[in-house]
């Protein structure tokens, strides 16, 4: 099976290795990995902050970049879910809006790609230690994949997963907001930090960048001694 | 009062929400127990998506097709010896209440919770024309009493605990009692007693009108609505006119979705239905019956890409899940609608000059969507704002706009894009320390503020990528 890879930017310029074990994990099923290198940012926000033809310069480029793609797979609910909306944003330019929906229909979130096309609800991998996992939310309501990563997490061996209260919560991020509304946004990342610290998990697991980045950033910011971890790292720990 | 609530900008009102402690605890406990609440009645219900599909079906009928239910209505509401009018405006539909008030020459007015009214801002009005109002609701009776709007749809006073409800009962009626809620609502029942005997004019809302009978229903957990309703001799129905169900079977679906969806009741204490005027056999209900049915600016939702947000049953559900609102409370929205369906009817019943910034006061989780019992697409809406502020109404900072153009022009250059990410290491050197960013510059302020910020790291994704391909090649 040949899947081009959808490293978003964050994940590309930030955290390479959550890219690198996406790889891994994906050539251990036997899939034939490739990375469209002409791919950027999903456009994500400009789009949401209103900026509508800026953000379709963008999804073009997207489009053009994984047109020759079998699958597409990426390690973020959010920005996968933000290609599914592609058709939607173009829907003014029916030749643009039929190639989006091309490639909306060949893209998965990562754990969505491993869980339903791949089938696999075991990927072997073992990871020793205490966490707790923060279903954000583009992944599980706007994607719909809430079931996924919850199924390969808890086939990981040796991982004690603990619920997070309020889990459902947004965490504060929500692209520009956390700049933009950065006193609310401080606000809410800190009750999601005091659950995290009531659970008195070692490791925070997310398959958002974006999302770990503001958690990850304030339980630093608190003195927290919680690391985090994009869910592809655990599900190729051995 | 009117849609827009007290003079503050969008930023002074977040400060005062977050910094008010009182109103926070109270505000989160609440919401906690109507989230479960709801999650429980839906999950009892069993079939919830099922009903979500048939609510949002009868309330798109019914928008598609209001022109013919809202006449209905008005026919059958003078079958039955009505009066109705329609107001265009907040003041038409004032200015024809006093008159009737004038006409009766009215002292007193009871009232029983009404958003519509509180939109227009008729107690005002009425007492301008001389009447006494009151407010009948408990909750009301509170805010009447303090001087304050509301926070919340289904319980206004929502940000106010039981301590602090004493403290005005006993600094504005001299009250005595504990701060137990049953003594505290005693208390305000017997207060109230006396208004309801001496009213002249009884002043409601509407949660359903049901067009195929002309019934005006409430839906009420204290049953004043029903002094309100039987003990004046005139009684006045205040709506806006997307508050209509065809049949009675509507009426049931909805008002399932309602209770279930706001407080997690399968029914309330009180479903009220009211046909018209008292016929002479009967002993209680109004002699004189009057329907105002209010536009305010709702026909320019219709046909428009917003009208879905006129299917809102005001159930208050995407307030109960809104995790902003959890932490502002809702008088950070400025406007008597606050939370999610506030951020997106406000500035289409108000225009967006003093509104501009509620469609940013949510980080578009869209938990508001998945908790709205009739599908309404809130944080789809919000973006669809968002661009017309951007785009047509062109409120946005120069600054703002200078940099999404930059990140078109970036995400749509890969060579930009490439040398950017390549770049942003060095350029971010200066304010790095251990790996990390704790006083970023510029557009990073506002998120260093309140968090650490990961520095780029030293090799990124794409170089490790076409090393390992040039490896393997060999
Ligand atoms: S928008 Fe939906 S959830 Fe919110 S009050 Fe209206 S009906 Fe209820």
């Amino acid at each position: 099976m040949k899947v081009s890879l959808f490293i978003t930017c964050l994940c590309d310029t930030f955290t390479p290795d959550v890219g690198k074990d996406t790889v891994e994990l994906l050539e251990r099923f036997g899939c034939e990995v490739d990375f469209p290198a002409r791919q950027t940012c999903c456009g994500q926000p400009a789009y949401n902050s209103g900026y509508k033809s800026e953000s379709i310069k963008g999804l073009k480029q997207m489009i053009k970049a994984f047109e020759q793609s079998e699958y597409v797979v990426g390690p973020s609910g959010s920005c996968v879910h933000m290609i599914k909306e592609y058709p939607k944003v173009l829907a003014d330019e029916p030749e643009w809006a039929e190639r989006a929906r091309k490639l909306a229909g060949k893209t998965y979130e990562l754990t969505q790609f491993i869980v339903e096309v791949l089938n696999v609800k075991d990927v072997g991998s073992t990871f020793t230690g205490t966490a707790t996992y923060h279903p954000s939310c583009h992944m599980t309501r706007l994607l719909g994949v809430k079931d996924a990563p919850r199924i390969l997490l808890e086939n990981v061996e040796g991982l004690n997963l603990i619920d997070l209260p309020l889990k459902e919560d947004c965490c504060g991020f929500g692209g520009t907001f956390a700049v933009k509304n950065s006193l609310i946004s401080g606000e809410m990342v800190q009750e999601k930090a005091e659950h995290i610290g009531e659970t008195q998990a070692d490791y925070l697991i997310g398959g958002d960048m974006g999302c770990l980045m503001n958690m990850g950033g304030r339980l630093r910011r608190n003195g927290q001694e919680v690391k985090f971890l994009h869910i592809a790292q655990v599900l190729n720990a051995q | 009062m009117s849609i827009k609530i007290g003079q503050k900008s969008y930023g002074d009102r977040i400060q005062d929400g977050l910094s008010n402690s009182f109103m926070r605890k109270a505000v989160s406990g609440a919401q906690g127990r109507f989230r479960s609440g709801r999650l429980k009645a839906a999950e009892e219900l069993g079939d919830w998506e099922d009903w979500r599909t048939l609510g949002e079906e009868i309330r798109s009928h019914t928008m598609e097709n209001l022109d013919y239910y809202l006449h209905q209505l008005s026919e059958q509401v003078e079958n039955r010896g009505g009066t109705v009018f329609f107001a265009k405006t907040a003041e038409e539909a004032n200015e024809y209440i006093q008159e009737i008030a004038k006409k009766k020459q009215a002292k007193k007015v009871v009232k029983s919770k009404s958003m519509v009214t509180e939109e227009i801002g008729l107690n005002k009005a009425l007492e301008k024309s001389g009447c006494e109002v009151v407010e009948s609701d408990l909750g009301e009776w509170i805010l009447q009493l303090d001087e304050d709007p509301p926070s919340h749809i289904v319980t206004p006073a929502l940000h106010k605990n039981k301590e602090q409800i004493r403290e005005t009962f006993m600094k504005k009626k001299g009250y005595t009692g504990s701060d137990d809620p049953v003594e505290l609502a005693a208390y305000a029942r017997e207060q109230l007693r006396q208004d309801f005997l001496e009213a002249d004019i009884g002043v409601t809302g509407c949660n359903f009108a049901v067009a195929e009978s002309g019934a005006i229903t409430l839906v009420t957990n204290e049953g004043n609505a029903r002094m309100v309703t039987s003990l004046p001799d005139t009684q006045i129905s205040v709506m806006g006119m997307e508050r209509i169900v065809p049949t009675w079977e509507d009426l049931e679906v909805v008002v399932s979705l309602l209770t279930r969806a706001a407080v997690g009741q399968k029914l309330t204490s009180y479903i009220t239905a009211l046909t018209g005027t008292r016929l002479e056999d009967e002993v209680d209900g109004p002699e004189d019956f009057h329907l105002v049915i209010v536009d305010n600016g709702r026909s320019k939702i219709l046909g428009t890409e917003f009208q879905s947000a006129l299917h809102c049953i005001r159930c208050a559900a995407c307030i109960n899940a809104c995790p902003v609102y959890r932490h502002v409370g809702g008088h950070s929205y400025g406007s008597i609608y606050p939370g999610p369906i506030g951020a997106v009817l406000t500035p289409l019943l108000d225009g967006y000059e003093d509104h501009k910034d509620l469609p940013y006061a949510s980080t578009l989780c869209a938990a508001c969507t998945e908790a709205c019992p009739v599908k309404i697409p809130l944080h789809e809406h919000l973006i669809r704002h968002r661009e017309i502020i951007v785009e047509r109404e062109k409120m946005t900072t120069k600054a703002e706009k200078m940099m999404m153009m930059g990140f078109a022009k970036w995400a749509s250059t890969p060579a930009a894009y490439k040398l950017s990410t390549k770049m942003a290491r060095t350029t971010l050197k200066p304010w790095t320390k251990d790996e990390y960013i704790e006083k970023g510059p510029g557009p990073m302020k506002g998120w260093t503020e309140q968090r650490d910020f990961p520095a780029p790291s030293k090799e990124r994704f794409r170089d490790w990528y076409r090393q390992r391909e040039q490896r393997s090649d060999h």
